[in-house]
């Protein structure tokens, strides 16, 4: 069993080459969206490496666990951070990145001397003896997995509840229910309310659609519903500007505007 | 290996290709005439004919709507990142068309000479191909969402992440009772067990009303269209792309569709083989094989269509509260079901054994209902806010039956005494509007 067919070489110089390009691309991409992408290439062509070595459960339960639930999951936070979230290249921690590449070197070397030894020491056994007997490469799995290995896949089943549960504990706050009204609540106090309809918009005679223009009752009082809060509470010379650029009297009016006589600003306007 | 994918192992090359080429060109005519389907149908449903000008039908309208489309300008945004942008809808479409290679169109038959089954692969691990590749299928709409550089594809592109996740994991636990049953993961093996027993849509009813849910939630297709809420959205993750690209989005659309139809066949319905008084008989092997296929994916199809015609979108809270808290733990639940009777079955169990056992628990069920609290205060005091509300039975509150209509106001009074007969109503109606 240790030769490798023509198909499984042509593969592994396809697909080997594009992991690693993979992974050298997570590496030194700058972009944090690019980077797991580029991490997505490298466990795709795992995956596939997996289907050619006669494991195709394996496979595609790396596709599907990996780079389908977890590298979507990391896309989904990133794309939550923003666009412009480039790598920082400050040093935040002092001495990070001597440890992190003594680490890494120290991992590298472990790797190596233990891949070494499995080249050399270890006489490839295939799996082509085991996926013809018993019902195939899933059956036997499930079978050695619930049999053999089913504490130390029910202690890792432990590990990843424990460690969802207390993401959850930690992540959550409890904001309660009492503050929050439900949609059933919001209806019955809106219907029994004093105004079941909504706020007056600017009057039908109203010159402009601003909300800073307030609604006229029939008597040509102004509504008091009709007035934001939120403008009433502004200081004046706050909106000057804004003001001004309603009334075209702005200091750099578009080239495509209306040329003509600039309208003075309306008496509603001076008094917000 | 099982014994179709034996079989198709020793197939020459060119066999595989012609089928692949022959796949290929299916998909793309279905998609076509799904889209003259869809909006026939829905036409129908409105009362309006839909299209019916270019060809018998309007038949050919949506190849004339495709070749236009190629012919658009290729927009792409400023701020689009550039290779993202354009690898999203190559994934979209790859994905989708890689997942129907696994779906067997019919049984053994003989093409020029060569033994062979109308199925392009035949994995030992053929269902979870299609899993894998609809997982895949959601890096194409996250990553158009996010490449586009705009908030609307990008919200669009966040909901579709996490809909599609959700649902998979209700879409993978309907598939494990098929499993349970049928003892292989293998898509030919799986059909052949429905040959050999009752068809899984009537031994696993459940499994099939979750799968059929979860499968339109997969597809972003109404009423969880959500990630592409045309009223929300504008066109959610592919609102930035044009021409080609946008045709791509399109297409994947309308093959997702028939993949998780046929898997759906190929999983609950018998996949290729005849309905029930046929079954068995000459018209159930070779060449007619397709022709039952294709009429249960059509029908799936069809209620694709109809779902849409006919549902108004889910809130997106709603929509997750379905997938999380109803299909999840009910598939689980099932689950459990399914494989206690099954272990029961093996484990050669009598009935007395079982009668006494449910007996036991049915008590224990009971007691523990008496045990627990009617209600909690809260709820009861809820309870009594809506008694005294009059409902006209939808639970929505009715204004009181003692209402007094205020009168009308003095000047309002005048006028209407003024103006008799013919603007008495007139008037009547402005009271309305008066007496806010």
């Amino acid at each position: 069993m240790n030769t490798v067919g023509i198909g499984e070489t042509v593969a592994f110089w396809i697909l080997g080459p594009l992991a690693l390009a993979g992974g050298l691309g997570m590496v030194f991409a700058r972009n944090a969206v690019h980077s797991a992408l580029w991490l997505a290439q490298a466990m795709l062509c795992l995956g596939a490496l997996y289907m050619v070595q006669q494991a195709p459960f394996l496979g595609f339960v790396q596709i599907i666990v990996y780079t389908g639930a977890i590298m979507m999951l990391f896309l989904f936070v990133l794309m939550l951070v923003g666009k412009e979230s480039a790598d920082s290249v400050v040093e935040v921690l002092r001495g990070q990145r001597v440890a992190a590449a003594l680490g890494g070197i120290g991992l590298a070397v472990l790797l190596v001397a233990m891949l070494g030894r499995a080249f050399v020491g270890v006489t490839a056994a295939g799996l082509v003896r085991v996926n013809s007997t018993g019902g195939g490469n899933v059956a036997n799995l499930g079978r050695i997995l619930y049999t053999d290995y089913l504490f130390p896949f029910e202690l890792t089943s432990a590990l990843l509840i424990t460690a969802a549960v207390g993401a959850m504990v930690l992540a959550f706050t409890e904001r309660g229910k009492a503050g929050r009204l439900t949609q059933r609540e919001r209806v019955e106090a809106r219907l029994r309310g004093a105004r079941p309809s909504p706020l007056p918009g600017p009057g039908v005679f109203a010159t402009i659609n601003s909300v800073a223009t307030p609604a006229l009752l029939p008597d040509g009082a102004v509504a008091p519903e009709s007035l934001s809060r939120l403008l009433e509470s502004t200081a004046r010379d706050r909106v000057d500007d804004d003001v001004r650029s309603v009334a075209g009297a702005g200091a750099d009016p578009a080239r495509r505007a209306l040329p003509g006589p600039v309208p003075p600003p309306s008496a509603d306007q001076q008094e917000h | 290996m099982t014994p179709t994918g034996a079989l198709l192992a020793g197939n020459p090359l060119w066999l595989t290709v012609l089928k692949v080429v022959v796949i290929f060109a299916f998909l793309m005519v279905m998609t076509l005439f799904m889209v003259w389907v869809e909006r026939r149908v829905v036409g129908r449903m409105q009362h309006r004919l839909g299209p019916n000008r270019v060809g018998p039908f309007g038949l050919l309208q949506s190849l004339a709507d495709g070749l236009k489309l190629a012919f658009k300008e290729d927009i792409k945004p400023v701020l689009a990142d550039r290779w993202v942008y354009l690898l999203a809808p190559v994934i979209s479409t790859v994905t989708a068309f890689t997942a129907f290679t696994v779906i067997p169109l019919g049984g053994q038959v003989s093409i020029f000479g060569e033994q062979t089954v109308l199925q392009v692969a035949d994995l030992p691990v053929g269902v979870l191909v299609v899993l894998a590749c609809s997982s895949l299928g959601v890096y194409g709409i996250v990553l158009s969402g996010w490449s586009s550089g705009s908030p609307y594809p990008l919200l669009g592109s966040l909901r579709s992440a996490a809909q599609v996740i959700s649902y998979e994991i209700a879409l993978g636990m309907s598939i494990v009772a098929v499993i349970l049953y049928s003892g292989s993961l293998s898509t030919a093996d799986i059909v052949a067990a429905q040959s050999r027993q009752w068809w899984f849509v009537f031994l696993l009813f459940p499994s099939f009303v979750v799968f059929c849910v979860s499968m339109v939630g997969e597809t972003n297709r109404a009423p969880f269209d959500l990630p592409e809420a045309e009223s929300e959205l504008v066109g959610g993750f592919h609102t930035e792309y044009s021409s080609l690209k946008f045709a791509l989005f399109l297409l994947a659309e309308y093959v997702n569709m028939v993949t998780v139809s046929a898997m759906a066949t190929t999983l609950f319905l018998g996949g290729w083989h005849a309905p029930w008084p046929l079954a068995g008989g000459p018209a159930d092997r070779g060449w007619w094989g397709p022709l039952w296929f294709i009429g249960k994916l059509l029908v799936f199809l069809f209620v694709f269509v109809w779902l849409r015609g006919t549902l108004p979108r889910l809130r997106y809270d709603q929509f997750m509260t379905l997938g999380w808290k109803v299909l999840v733990p009910g598939s689980l639940v099932w689950i459990v079901l399914v494989s206690g009777a099954r272990a029961l079955r093996s484990a050669a169990v009598t009935p007395s054994e079982v009668l006494v056992v449910g007996g036991i628990m049915l008590v224990m069920l009971l007691v523990v209902a008496f045990l627990l609290p009617q209600n909690t205060p809260a709820q009861r005091e809820a309870l009594d806010r809506t008694r005294g509300v009059p409902t006209a039975g939808s639970d929505y509150p009715l204004p009181p039956l003692d209402l007094v209509v205020p009168p009308p106001p003095p000047r309002r009074a005048a006028v209407s005494a003024a103006v008799s007969g013919n603007g008495d109503q007139a008037t009547r109606q402005e009271d309305g509007h008066g007496t806010v």
